[in-house]
């Protein structure tokens, strides 16, 4: 190999640097956190207690319900049980 | 088959018929040109850049079943990125815009360059684990021979000369599939 050829594909290697890896994660979780959002949005529209419970204190609402928090976008969640 | 191995065509229909893993794979396939495109070509923020990142990825999700060519995926992911580059861009008023793009000078040359990169990280992944890690570790990640010969439990003297074998073998995968890169520009 040629000093060139090995410059120029180191310099193409390193013009793809590692994105944060929760930047991936939350991507990577994105479509399927959405889907569970719809999901505890039509239970809260159909269960006044539940969507009550949510409102009052989210993330421990969730957790009673075997939901996991942290998978979740939760000011989005907020925001559409506020609408 | 294994999901890195599958073309991009092929992993798009495995990610439309609601294959999660598929999900996952087309994602990490595309994060480092999508967060490149957004910091080198129009160096946003990182906060910005993430705003961006997240925003592709849920974009092209949702554009899954109206796309025109799946085998097109990367230069759709590119021009998307680039859009909302310039979206961000002007939302913040950091730029003097006039016409369609912002006058940042250098975002083309910057998107052929990252254009090519993605060809050559391609070809990366049709190495060994073992070359495909040792280039990673040093030129993407930065790390030291210290740190590259503790990670993968390998003498410091010899890292060298592994690097010089896995750019050769790269080198040769890569021309093999240079032909196939196509611009997003």
């Amino acid at each position: 190999m040629n000093a060139y050829h090995e410059e120029r594909l180191a310099e193409l290697i390193r013009s793809l640097p590692p994105v944060p890896e929760a930047w991936v994660r939350a991507a990577q979780e994105l479509p399927f956190a959405r889907q569970l959002l719809d999901d505890i949005v039509a239970r809260a529209e159909a269960d006044l207690e539940f969507r009550r419970a949510l409102i009052a204190d989210l993330e421990q609402a969730l957790l009673a319900e075997g939901y996991e928090p942290d998978a979740l976008p939760l000011e989005d969640l907020r925001r559409r049980l506020a609408d | 088959m294994e999901l890195a191995s599958l073309t991009d065509a092929r992993l798009v229909a495995r990610c439309r018929s609601g294959d999660e893993d598929a999900w996952r794979e087309l994602v990490s396939r595309f994060s480092r040109y999508v967060y490149a495109i957004s910091t080198q070509a129009f160096r946003l923020r990182q906060d910005d850049a993430e705003e961006v990142f997240q925003e592709v990825f849920a974009r092209t999700y949702e554009y899954l079943d109206r796309l025109r060519d799946d085998e097109a995926i990367r230069p759709w992911i590119g021009q998307l990125t680039r859009r909302l580059c310039i979206d961000r861009l002007r939302a913040g008023g950091r730029e003097e815009l006039s016409g369609d793009e912002p006058a940042s000078a250098g975002v083309d040359e910057t998107m052929e360059r990252l254009d090519e990169a993605f060809a050559v990280q391609e070809a990366l992944a049709s190495l060994s684990e073992n070359c495909r890690d040792i280039l990673d570790r040093f030129f993407a990640q930065d790390e030291s021979y210290g740190t590259i010969s503790a990670a993968l439990d390998i003498p410091p003297g010899t890292i060298a000369s592994r690097i010089s074998r896995c750019l050769g073998k790269l080198r040769e995968a890569f021309e093999g599939r240079k032909p196939t890169v196509e611009p997003s520009s």
